[in-house]
């Protein structure tokens, strides 16, 4: 069996299939736990619509911290929307959606994609560098940190190689981005990387906890 | 740290401008005889309780951004990272990561996380308690949205267990406790300091009545640093027509157990109230001015009553805006300008910022408002029991300093805040500094303003 088709077979399929049972493991492993009910007279109506509202405001810094946070929240920014243009902007990405869920969509042209993963990957090198310089991310990282890093950052960079080649098979290059990609897909319900379902989780609960006081959320 | 079995036995310190127990000559930061290792297995049976899905839902999702720094006054004025407020969380989530987690097996299994040792939760006593108010600025911050003062919270259920509580806080609370006051207030206290209120301002007090529509509780800090406010609290509500009562038998509206960290004297302290008003079968029932007794009895309560409560809660802020925009009581108009010290757990975390200032738009003064104000607000630093801590005191003094700059900057002729804590914390602050601003009250202010023909 030649690389490719390893990564496009077994690789894929077992990071698939880490991704949907991991996910589905940690998210009634914390759904299952008990919640308590809270019985305070509500001052607003909470509920379903509190948890949407704070899962969209949240995606923004209120103005007090905007100075204090600018620099973090702009890679963060970058970093999130690069990843989102690589990976379902792409077309060959968007091909293979369509092979596993039957949808597509359009998706932009290839010197676009290179750029973005470009500006993707500098983000990411200015996240790492902060996170090893920073005294308060120094020194509250630990391995999830840096191994979520790398397993995020591979994906981007060995998808970037591909279409410069330095010389190396075509068909090599795209199945060791496919091996890093089935690698991301493994470990992502396991680490931080899980933030990318359980952040609405979170932003969801704080809604309805502080929304039905009318507490600033 | 040295152990004993309590700190009961600690004289109040009732002449400083702070109260709390004097300043030990000797710390007993460790509370009962326990070996180190049934500390730590305390501490964490007692985590791992707390670890319902909203903790975890928390706990599983930081990313270490630490971003949350940013929002801390301790970390501001020390830029030690040990103060970023995820950190001072971190054994509580090593024993969620490594006990309840979704993967906690395999955390066991591969030894991915460590068992906590008792040196640890020691040095964490410092960060749970000493260097958090439990404000909330950084649940606003966080981009994940995580609640994290609600889990400092509960962080400190399991320290309590474990016996590692700042000497100072676990003696007012076990005096809450085992008194019904953390600062000496018993019932004949209380009802001689309410008999000498009513003859000193010449207002008459309601105490004890069988029946009444309107319970009012106070805070031992106005009971004994502030008495006034027990007068201004019964002139408004002579004048707002209430059929009102304060009660011996449920008076304290502060919450040490909360504070502290133990949850059963948390529902005995919250239940003592809860009685007094269902004895007398209140509809009302009127908070002081007291930030975290709000969060104990509004937010709180009727969870330690296991059911809704048979009245409605208010802080004495929404009391006056509400009768003020009733026009039950009226005021005069007051030419000053203030600036308003947002209690946080009445604002931020309580969700009545703009009550005070309704209050204030009534009594016509120019509100000038700090930058951050509202439900951003920086809090005074004597919060969630730090006040009480003397060993605190550098680093609450250096955060307090954020506070008089900001008010500074306002230069406005008067501050007023809603909160005795945050007031004494105030006064301290103006002892220690020198500081020309005396931190008044916005009850008092209404008090003295009050219409005399509406009374």
């Amino acid at each position: 069996m030649e690389l490719l088709d390893f990564a496009r077979g077994p690789a894929l399929q077992f990071g698939l299939y880490a991704f949907v049972i991991g996910t589905v493991w940690r998210i009634l492993g914390i759904l299952l736990l008990a919640a308590k009910p809270d019985h305070s007279a509500a001052r607003k109506a909470g509920g379903f619509m509190a948890a949407l509202k704070v899962i969209y405001t949240r995606s923004f810094t209120a103005d007090a911290f905007k100075q204090d946070t600018l620099y973090p929240k702009i890679l963060g920014y970058l970093l999130h929307i690069g990843l989102f243009v690589t990976v379902f902007l792409f077309v060959p990405h968007i091909l293979f959606f369509k092979g596993l869920i039957g949808l597509e969509w359009p998706g932009l042209p290839n010197n676009i994609i290179f750029f973005v993963g470009v500006i993707t990957a500098g983000v990411g090198v200015a996240l790492l560098v902060r996170r090893l310089t920073n005294p308060v991310l120094k020194l509250i990282s630990n391995f999830d940190d840096y191994f979520s890093w790398l397993v995020t950052m591979a994906p981007i960079i060995t998808g970037i190689i591909i279409p410069i080649r330095f010389g190396v098979r075509y068909e090599t290059l795209l199945a060791v981005h496919i091996l890093s990609v089935a690698l991301l897909l493994t470990w992502l319900p396991f680490g931080k990387l899980a933030h990318a379902f359980l952040v609405f989780f979170s932003r969801g609960t704080t809604g309805l906890v502080l929304e039905r006081r009318g507490a600033k959320t | 740290m040295s152990t004993s079995k309590v700190g009961y036995d600690d004289v109040y310190d009732l002449q400083s401008k702070r109260l709390s127990v004097k300043k030990p000559e000797v710390r007993y930061d460790k509370q009962g005889d326990m070996a180190d290792d049934e500390r730590v297995e305390k501490a964490m049976l007692h985590f791992v309780k707390d670890f319902g899905s909203m903790a975890a839902t928390y706990l599983d999702t930081c990313v270490h951004c630490g971003i949350c720094a940013e929002a801390c006054h301790y970390y501001k004025v020390t830029g030690d990272p040990k103060y970023t407020p995820i950190w001072k969380l971190e054994p509580f989530k090593q024993a969620y990561k490594r006990e309840a987690s979704p993967f906690a097996f395999f955390y066991r299994l591969l030894g991915l996380k460590k068992k906590l040792t008792v040196e640890e939760l020691e040095e964490w006593q410092h960060l749970l308690y000493d260097s958090c108010t439990v404000c909330g600025r950084c649940s606003l911050i966080c981009p994940m949205g995580i609640d994290i003062a609600s889990m400092i919270s509960l962080a400190r259920h399991g320290m309590f267990k474990a016996g590692l509580v700042p000497h100072e806080l676990h003696a007012v609370a076990e005096r809450a406790e085992v008194d019904g006051s953390p600062l000496g207030v018993t019932p004949t206290v209380f009802a001689d300091r309410l008999e000498w209120m009513e003859d000193e301002h010449e207002v008459d007090i309601n105490v004890d009545q069988e029946q009444a529509d309107v319970l009012v509780v106070m805070s031992s800090i106005e009971i004994q640093k502030y008495p006034q406010s027990m007068a201004a609290t019964a002139k408004i509500l002579n004048a707002a027509g209430e059929n009102w009562t304060f009660r011996t038998d449920g008076f304290e509206a502060t919450n040490f157990g909360m504070l502290s960290g133990n949850a059963e004297w948390q529902r005995d302290m919250s239940m003592r109230v809860i009685d007094a008003a269902v004895k007398i079968g209140a509809k009302k029932l009127i908070l002081p001015e007291c930030g975290h007794a709000y969060m104990a009895l509004r937010w709180m309560g009727a969870n330690m009553y296991g059911k809704p409560l048979p009245f409605e809660v208010v802080h004495i802020s929404e009391y006056l805006a509400e009768t003020l925009n009733s026009g039950k009581i009226k005021v005069n108009k007051v030419d000053t300008s203030v600036a308003y010290h947002d209690p946080c757990q009445v604002s931020r975390r309580g969700g009545a910022t703009q009550a005070a200032r309704d209050v204030l738009g009534h009594l016509g003064v120019e509100q000038r408002e700090m930058k951050p104000s509202g439900d951003y607000n920086w809090c005074c630093g004597g919060g969630g029991g730090v006040v009480t801590i003397h060993r605190a005191d550098d680093l609450r003094y250096k955060v307090f300093k954020i506070k008089m700059d900001q008010v500074e900057e306002t230069e406005a002729d008067e501050l007023i805040t809603s909160c005795a804590n945050c007031r004494q914390t105030f006064d301290d602050g103006q002892e220690h500094f020198h500081w020309k601003y005396t931190m008044g009250s916005l009850l008092e202010l209404v008090a003295e303003n009050l219409e005399e023909d509406k009374q």
